[in-house]
């Protein structure tokens, strides 16, 4: 089973494994440091439900739920 | 540009890293600092002596990388292949230094000679970060000096560095970031391509710029690819693709393997976001308490543009009246003293009138954008924002509509794609800005004075309707143009959230006084040019039939045995209704005249007509042209006479014009119309062409005759009016 960024509890960290998304998306993301592998975790949740706050590479990044759905994530270290 | 030649350093980086303090800092001039990721959208350029060297100092937008797939991503790259383009001062946050070193990687992978400005050295000694900057200019081959650029703190030795820069050099030094097999393999094959495009580009720099292609192009809107770059490039990236290959990735995850490397070599382990930064991120993003003060903050703006703006818009019209009347006592009456008075002196208050609420906005943002909070607005409101296909970072724009659409649409340069700022811009001229209510107070009071609705004054509730109506209109055309003129994707929402800082007034001051200045001096210029076009309109010709008659009758006046203060009223009483009828006969009179047939079914006739041109010059004009049609003078809102003159005039079967009906029918009017020349003039200025601000006039006259149409027609079937 997959596990997005979306099913991640606040607070847990967790590893990318892929992004799905539109290509220019996913370059942007990537680009900003997102790649499989990177550690990730979900800050908190906009007070209307989105978008979602993620620290990655020690900064802030706010996206989307429909954008973090398509970022899957695995425990980390389980390659 | 004037002098091509002359050389330049470009100073880039990630939004909000620094750049622009560091411009102000190196040159002493002053561009815009925000704290908003993406503000900088103006190329800002100072000139900077070096040695014997003259350079131009270029702020660049930020940005992430040199990845392109839009125009305006493109500029970047644009910028560093021009020819004069010497050096490049790459700016990074230390507190973020893991992502912020792909581009200067990024860039000296190119071949430029660059300077790695290690900036906020100061907020990253406080979270304990050390950087050995000596092995991490050997890694990227080029100086990394550390500076704070609010404390003026490296300078000297970024410009000593810079300066060694900018000599000759042979070979050129860079990171060796390794690519997979078979990706070297497709830049092998794309490499001859790009010679034929860039013949004049060093062949070491091939394969660099193939990365760049393999990355960039494909679902591109850039310009001047030529079709046998794209087809190559094409062809790699689908034969990749059939073999499950994720070139971007490929690449990406390359620069990063070696990044990564390159910071746990030289950079201390990084501790957490500061707490306290933390500990505000957690009230002010709350359900309730953020919220709470989101709509604080946002009442606050509104209400300092609404209200705290008024007393000074009202002394520069005091002041504009004041010029009015002493230039008209000095200069001799005639053409000339009309055209000062009432076409120069005018239209330079039109243009004067908006500075309070510009200024204010301005320091406001700027306010919002370098403490951080803007970013959090945007992370609050997104949710609402998405639903219309907007961008969180709209609202402010939006809302700022309320007062006043002039700084409304300066406030949209904050968004980032030029598609979501366009639509925001064409969407908040519906707000039912400040200078709409004085035509709903006359008209309501006109047509229902003292009639009631339930508990309610029939009054208030058509206040409170067009306001809702303005609303719910700003937002069905936004969701229109995403969907029509403006397709494309929804604007995503990847924004960083800048940790809280706080911001410095002087800065801000800078910020907002540069922003009011290019206003006065771009769009001020077309207000001015319009409002005398609109004053000849409405001046010319003149009737010599017109003026014989009330020559005649004043000197009748003048010999009849009343007394001085009679005289004097008949005398006024004369001019008023001369104008009125100098008016109907002029060029604007007669136009009215001509569109009444137009008119007539929603419910004007040919005095609102001409109201409503002359009330392009500004709304509250309306209100003063139709005083001088009414042959009334000067007149107001709350004006006894003017309201009086509106009730009784009749159309030509005898029918009141006025009624219930077409009061609503008018108020809906000005509501959709855009019939704000300075709206128009800041949208050409904001978009840059002519073509966004005759298509916004269009579009909302259209919708407005439409909507004004559909109700008195509705109405009078329904029996109203
Ligand atoms: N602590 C600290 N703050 C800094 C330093 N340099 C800049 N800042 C602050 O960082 C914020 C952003 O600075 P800007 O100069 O606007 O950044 P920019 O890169 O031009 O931003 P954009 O043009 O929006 O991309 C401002 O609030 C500055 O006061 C520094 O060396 N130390
Ligand atoms: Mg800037």
């Amino acid at each position: 089973m997959k596990r997005s960024l979306v099913d991640l509890p606040l607070g847990q960290h967790a590893e990318i494994a892929s992004i799905d998304c539109e290509r220019r998306l996913s370059r942007r993301l990537m680009e900003m440091g997102l790649l499989p592998g990177t550690r990730v975790r979900v800050v908190r949740v906009a007070p209307l439900g989105d978008p979602i706050e993620l620290r990655v590479r020690n900064y802030s990044l706010s996206v989307r739920r429909a954008e973090a759905a398509k970022i899957a994530v695995r425990p980390e270290g389980a390659v | 540009m004037s002098d091509e030649a002359s050389p330049q350093v470009l100073i880039a980086g990630n939004p909000n890293c620094g750049k622009s303090t560091l411009f102000n800092a190196l040159s002493g001039g002053s561009a815009h600092v925000g704290n908003y990721p993406g503000v900088t959208v103006d190329r800002t350029t100072a000139t900077l002596q070096l040695g014997s060297e003259q350079i131009e100092l270029v702020d660049v937008p930020g940005m992430y990388s040199l990845t392109a797939s839009s125009p305006e991503e493109q500029l970047a790259v644009d910028a560093l292949t021009e020819s004069n383009t010497r050096a490049v001062i790459c700016v990074v946050d230390a507190t973020t230094l893991e992502r912020g070193l792909y581009l200067p990687l990024q860039l000296i992978e190119s071949g430029v000679p660059v300077v790695i400005a290690l900036n906020m050295m100061d907020a990253a000694a406080r979270i304990g970060l050390r950087v050995d900057t000596e092995r991490l200019s050997e890694l990227f081959a080029s100086p990394v000096i550390p500076v704070v650029a609010t404390k003026r703190r490296g300078l000297d030795a970024l410009l000593a560095a810079l300066e060694a820069q900018l000599e000759p050099r042979s070979g050129i030094a860079t990171p060796e970031v390794t690519y997979p097999a078979e990706l070297q393999a497709d830049l092998a094959t794309l490499a001859p391509v790009i010679a034929r495009w860039r013949p004049q580009m060093p062949a070491s720099q091939h394969r660099v710029f193939a990365l760049w292609c393999l990355l960039s192009l494909g679902e591109d809107s850039l310009r001047g690819v030529p079709d046998e770059v794209r087809k190559a490039v094409g062809n790699i990236r689908r034969a990749a693709a059939e073999r499950g290959r994720n070139l971007d990735l490929e690449i990406v995850s390359s620069r990063y393997v070696w990044l990564d490397r390159a910071v746990a070599e030289t950079c201390s382990p990084q501790g957490p976001k500061p707490s306290w930064s933390e500990r505000i991120d957690r009230v002010l993003t709350h359900p309730i308490a953020g919220i709470s003060i989101f709509a604080v903050v946002m009442f606050g703006i509104f209400e300092a543009l609404f209200a705290g703006a008024e007393p000074l818009i009202g002394a520069i019209e005091t002041f504009t009246g004041f010029m009015q009347t002493q230039s008209a006592a000095i200069l001799p009456p005639g053409v000339l003293q009309d055209l000062i008075v009432d076409g120069v002196i005018a239209g330079v208050g039109n243009v004067i009138v908006f500075a309070p609420q510009i200024l204010m906005l301005f320091l406001f943002i700027g306010f919002l954008e370098d403490s951080g909070y803007l970013a959090r607005v945007a992370f609050v409101i997104d949710r609402v924002m998405k639903g219309v296909g907007l961008h969180g970072k709209a609202f402010v724009p939006l809302l700022s509509g309320f007062a006043c659409a002039v700084p409304a649409v300066m406030a949209t340069r904050t968004i980032e794609r030029r598609r979501d700022r366009l639509v925001t811009m064409l969407a908040l001229p519906l707000m039912s800005c400040s200078a709409r209510l004085p035509i709903y107070i006359l008209v309501v009071g006109t047509v229902f004075a003292g009639q009631s609705l339930g508990w309610f004054s029939a009054g208030a509730v058509a206040l409170f309707s067009m306001y809702t109506l303005s609303v719910l209109v700003t937002l069905a055309a936004a969701a229109v143009l995403r969907r029509t003129v403006l397709p494309g994707p929804a604007p995503t929402f990847v924004l960083e959230m800048p940790p809280y800082r706080w911001p410095s007034a002087g800065i801000l001051w800078i910020n907002a006084w540069r922003r009011l200045r290019v206003f006065l001096v771009d769009a001020g210029t077309i207000i001015l040019a319009m409002t005398i076009l609109l004053w000849a309109l409405l001046s010319f010709p003149k009737s010599t039939e017109v003026s014989g008659h009330y020559a005649t009758e004043r000197a009748q006046v003048l010999q009849s045995a009343s007394s001085e203060t009679t005289k004097a009223e008949a005398l006024q009483a004369l001019d008023a209704r001369e104008a009125g009828e100098q008016l109907a006969h002029s060029l604007g009179g007669r136009f009215g005249h001509a569109i009444e047939p137009v008119l007539r079914p929603i419910g004007f006739d040919w005095q609102i007509g001409v109201g409503i041109i002359g009330a392009f010059a500004a709304r509250e004009v309306f209100i003063s042209t139709l005083g001088v049609v009414f042959g009334i003078g000067e007149a107001d809102e709350e004006n006894k006479p003017l309201r009086q003159a509106l009730r009784d005039a009749r159309h030509a079967d005898g029918s009141p014009v006025m009624t219930p009906l077409s009061g609503v029918s008018l108020m809906i009017f000005f509501l959709l119309a855009c019939q704000c020349m300075s709206t128009i003039a800041v949208v050409k200025k904001e978009s840059g062409s002519w073509k966004w601000p005759v298509f916004l006039f269009s579009y909302m006259t259209v919708l407005a005759y439409l909507a004004s149409l559909a109700v008195y027609q509705g109405g009078q079937l329904l029996g109203y009016g």
